[in-house]
C-alpha cells in the first residue's frame, strides 16, 4: 500500500511537540513513512484533546483525531470516510473560532522551517523609541502572570545607562494548567526569537537570555536548534540581516525548581546561584541580570511583539476589553473533554471557555470549579462563570488571570484537600529566605489537616480556620514575594466559596 | 585513589571547564555532572569549586537548592508522575497509588531498579494524569499498560 495520489505523494502532518508525542505520535509518523507518505512533523494546533491530530493533504489539509499507529491502514483507505476524520483543519470549530495573532503559524510547519517574515528587516530601520510607542499604544501588558504594562518596562531599560542591558525571556512555565509557552517555543521558536530580538533594538540590550524549566526536553531540543538555524540566516549575531545591528541569544535550563519563575530568582539562578528571592527595589529593569538593566518577559509577551510591529498598536489595543488589550492564550485544563489552547481577544468568559470550547468535564459529571491563573489562583463557583475574563475582572473577585491557565474540577472535588495541597506545593517549592512563607506553610498544612481531620469525626473545627485564617494575613502581608504572599489565595478563596467543605 | 575515581573527577573537570566562561556556567555544570554522571559526589563539588574558584560552601548551597541536582546515586530508570492541579483534577492522586503498587516503591522513594518522583506539572495539563518515564513523557497515562511503559 503506497500513499499516493494521481502520482503525488501525499503529505502527512504528525506533530512532534510534547502534547503529540507523550500520546504517542512518533509510532504514527512512523506508521506513515512506512505507508510511503512524505511526513512532515509540525508543531501542534494546540487541541491537546485531539492528539496525536494528523493532517493528510492532498491539495488541502484534512484533520484528524487520536490517531494510533494501528489506526493507519484505514485511515489511508478511507480517508474522509474514517470515522476519526473532523474534517478540513481550518474549518474545525475549535480553532475556527480563535483569534490568532501569536499562534497563527503554530502548527501549520515544522518548527525549524524557518519563516517568510518580514517584521524583523522593518525593525531593524525604526528609531528605538518609535518601537517603545508601539508597544505602549498596543496596551500590552505581561503575560506571566502580573499583567503589567509592558512599555513601562522598556522605556526604563531604554532609559536607564548601562554597559551591557539585557533582555531575558521567563520559560520557567510551572503553574500547573499551562502549557502555552512550551506549545510556542515546540510550534513556533522563531516567533520568540524574533519578539526579543526586536526587544533588544528597542531597548539598547544586545544578549539575550531564555530561561527553560528542565521538565521541558523537546522545547530545548527544538528551540536550541531553531537558535543555530536563526544564527546561519543572520537573524541573530553581530551584523542581523546586514544591518550592522547586533542581537545574540542564548537558551539556559533550569534545574527544578518552582520559584525560579519569579524574575529576581530566576536572574539569581541565570547567574549561577542559589534561586532566592532578591528584594525589590531596585527592579530588573534597572537593575537585573549582573546588576545591569535588564528587560524580563514571559515568552507570550515577547511573542505578542512581532504582530504589534506588523499590525501596529492601534490594531492590537483594538482586539480586547478596556485595558485587557490584545488576545489572550488561555490553556484549558484539568477535567474538561476539549482542553487545549484557546487564544481569543480578552472578554470571552469562562462558561464559553469550559462549555463552548471544552464541552464540560471529561467524566461527565457537573463542574463545581475552576482555579484560574496557577497554583497560586483563586478557585471560582459556576456562578461566576459569566464574567468576561479581563485583568480588572478577575481582581474584582479576589482572582487573577495568571499566564491564562484554567484547570476545571467536577464534583467530586474537595476543597479542603485542594487548600491543604496550596500549602503543601508552597511548602515543597518555597526558597526559605523568609519566616512567614518557610513556616507559614508547613504550619499551614497541619493545620490543614486538623481540620479535615476533625471534619471526618464530625466536628467543625471553627478553631482552626480562624487560625488559618490569621495566618494567610501574616503570609499575604509579610512575605518577601508573592509565592508566600498569594498561597492564601487558592485557600481563602476556597474556604469562602466552599465553607461546606470545610465542615462535616 | 582507584582508577575510576580518577576518570570521575576528570570528566567532572572537564565538564566544568567548558562552563567557565558562559553565563551560569556553574550551574550549568552542576547540571551537566548529573546528566553525565548520574549524580554529584563531594568530589565533584571539590572540583567544580575549584575550576570556578569558589568556596565549599557555596557549591553546596547551589546543590541543596535544586531539585534535579541529585548527591545520591539513582537508579536506571526514573518515573515522575505529576502531583499538581490539573492532574489532580483527572485522578491523579488515584493514578499515583497505582504506580506505587505496580512499582512496589513509594513517592519519592526509590530501589535498585527505578526511582518514584513527584512532578509538579510536565504541560500536559488538558491530556492528564501525566508522568515521565526517563526522558519520554507519557498523556492520559491512566489508560497506558504500567508493565509496557515503564516495565517494573
Ligand atoms: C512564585 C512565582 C512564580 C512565577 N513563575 C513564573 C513563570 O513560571 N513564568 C513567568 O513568565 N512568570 C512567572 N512569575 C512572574 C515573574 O516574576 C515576572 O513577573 C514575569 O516573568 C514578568 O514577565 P511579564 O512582564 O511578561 O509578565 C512568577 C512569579 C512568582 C511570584
Ligand atoms: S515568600 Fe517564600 S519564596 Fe518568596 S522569598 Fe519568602 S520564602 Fe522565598
Ligand atoms: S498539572 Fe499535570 S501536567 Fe500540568
Amino acid at each position: 500500500m503506497r500513499l499516493v495520489t494521481r502520482n503525488r505523494h501525499v503529505k502527512v502532518y504528525v506533530p512532534l511537540d510534547t502534547s503529540a508525542v507523550a500520546a504517542g505520535a512518533d509510532a504514527v509518523a512512523a506508521a506513515f513513512a512506512d505507508a510511503g507518505a512524505e511526513v512532515v512533523r509540525n508543531g501542534s494546533h494546540g487541541m491537546s484533546w485531539a492528539e496525536p491530530l494528523i493532517e493528510i493533504d492532498d491539495g488541502g489539509r484534512m484533520a484528524y483525531a487520536n490517531v494510533a499507529a494501528a489506526d493507519v491502514p484505514d485511515l489511508v483507505a478511507q480517508r474522509g470516510g474514517h470515522p476519526k476524520c473532523i474534517g478540513p483543519t481550518a474549518d474545525v470549530p475549535y480553532l475556527a473560532r480563535q483569534t490568532r495573532a501569536v499562534f497563527d503559524r503554530a502548527g501549520e510547519d515544522a518548527p525549524l522551517a524557518l519563516p517568510k517574515s518580514t517584521v524583523l528587516a522593518d525593525c531593524l530601520e525604526q528609531a528605538p523609541e518609535a518601537m517603545i510607542d508601539t508597544i505602549e499604544t498596543s496596551g500590552l501588558r505581561g503575560r506571566g502572570g502580573a499583567g503589567f504594562p509592558a512599555h513601562i518596562k522598556w522605556r526604563t531599560v531604554f532609559d536607564t545607562p548601562g554597559e551591557q542591558k539585557y533582555i531575558v525571556c521567563n520559560a520557567d512555565e510551572g503553574d500547573s494548567g499551562t502549557f502555552a509557552d512550551r506549545l510556542l517555543m515546540e510550534g513556533d521558536p522563531y516567533r520568540l526569537v524574533e519578539g526579543m530580538t526586536i526587544a533588544g533594538l528597542a531597548t539598547g540590550a544586545t544578549k539575550g537570555y531564555v530561561y527553560l524549566r528542565s521538565e521541558y526536553p523537546i522545547a530545548a531540543r527544538i528551540f536550541q536548534a531553531a537558535l543555530a538555524n536563526a544564527y546561519d540566516a543572520g537573524l541573530l549575531g553581530t551584523d542581523i540581516l546586514g544591518s550592522g545591528k547586533a542581537f545574540d541569544l542564548e537558551l539556559f535550563i533550569g534545574a527544578g525548581a518552582y520559584i525560579c519563575g519569579e524574575e529576581t530568582s530566576l536572574l539569581e539562578s541565570l547567574e549561577g546561584k542559589r534561586g532566592e528571592i532578591r528584594v525589590k527595589p531596585p527592579v530588573p529593569a534597572i537593575a537585573g541580570l549582573f546588576g545591569q538593566p535588564t528587560l524580563v518577559h514571559n515568552v507570550i509577551s515577547y511573542a505578542c511583539v512581532p504582530a504589534i510591529m506588523t499590525n501596529g498598536g492601534d490594531w492590537y489595543a483594538n482586539l480586547g476589553v478596556g485595558r485587557s488589550t490584545g488576545t489572550m492564550a488561555f490553556q484549558l485544563a484539568g477535567n474538561v473533554r476539549r482542553g487545549g489552547l484557546v487564544e481569543v481577544p480578552f472578554g470571552i468568559t469562562i462558561n464559553d471557555l469550559v462549555y463552548g470550547y471544552g464541552e464540560d468535564t471529561r467524566s461527565g459529571r457537573p463542574v463545581r470549579t475552576v482555579q484560574i491563573g496557577g497554583p497560586l489562583g483563586a478557585y471560582l463557583k459556576p456562578e461566576e462563570f459569566d464574567t468576561p475574563l479581563t485583568y480588572e475582572n478577575m481582581m474584582a473577585l479576589g482572582a487573577g488571570i495568571g499566564h491564562g491557565g484554567l484547570v476545571v474540577y467536577d464534583d467530586s472535588v474537595d476543597l479542603a484537600a485542594q487548600a491543604r495541597y496550596a500549602f503543601e506545593f508552597c511548602e515543597v517549592e518555597s526558597c526559605g529566605k523568609c519566616t512567614p512563607c518557610r513556616l507559614g506553610a508547613v504550619r499551614g498544612k497541619e493545620t490543614m489537616d486538623a481540620v479535615i481531620q476533625a471534619r471526618g469525626e464530625g466536628r467543625a473545627a471553627e478553631d482552626k480556620l480562624a487560625m488559618i485564617d490569621d495566618l494567610c494575613e501574616v503570609m499575604e502581608t509579610a512575605s518577601l514575594c508573592q509565592m508566600g504572599g498569594m498561597t492564601p489565595i487558592p485557600v481563602t478563596s476556597a474556604i469562602k466559596r466552599f465553607p461546606e467543605d470545610f465542615r462535616p | 585513589m582507584p582508577e575510576s575515581d580518577h576518570s570521575r573527577t576528570a570528566l567532572t573537570r572537564m565538564i566544568a571547564a567548558r562552563h567557565l566562561n558562559r553565563v551560569g556556567g556553574v550551574l550549568q555544570a552542576l547540571r551537566e555532572v548529573v546528566l553525565e554522571q548520574g549524580h554529584i559526589e563531594r568530589a565533584d563539588e571539590h572540583v567544580v569549586a575549584n575550576v570556578f574558584n569558589l568556596s565549599q560552601a557555596e557549591i553546596r548551597g547551589i546543590v541543596s537548592f535544586y531539585h534535579d541536582l541529585k548527591t545520591s546515586p539513582q537508579p536506571p530508570v526514573t518515573v515522575k508522575v505529576c502531583q499538581a492541579e490539573a492532574c489532580q483534577a483527572v485522578g491523579g492522586r488515584a493514578f499515583t497509588e497505582r504506580v506505587e503498587a505496580h512499582l512496589g516503591v513509594e513517592l519519592g522513594d526509590a530501589n535498585e531498579r527505578v526511582a518514584l518522583e513527584p512532578v509538579y506539572c510536565l504541560g500536559l495539563c488538558a491530556q492528564g494524569p501525566s508522568m515521565m518515564v526517563g526522558q519520554r513523557p507519557v498523556a492520559r497515562a491512566d489508560q497506558c499498560d504500567l508493565s509496557h511503559e515503564i516495565g517494573t
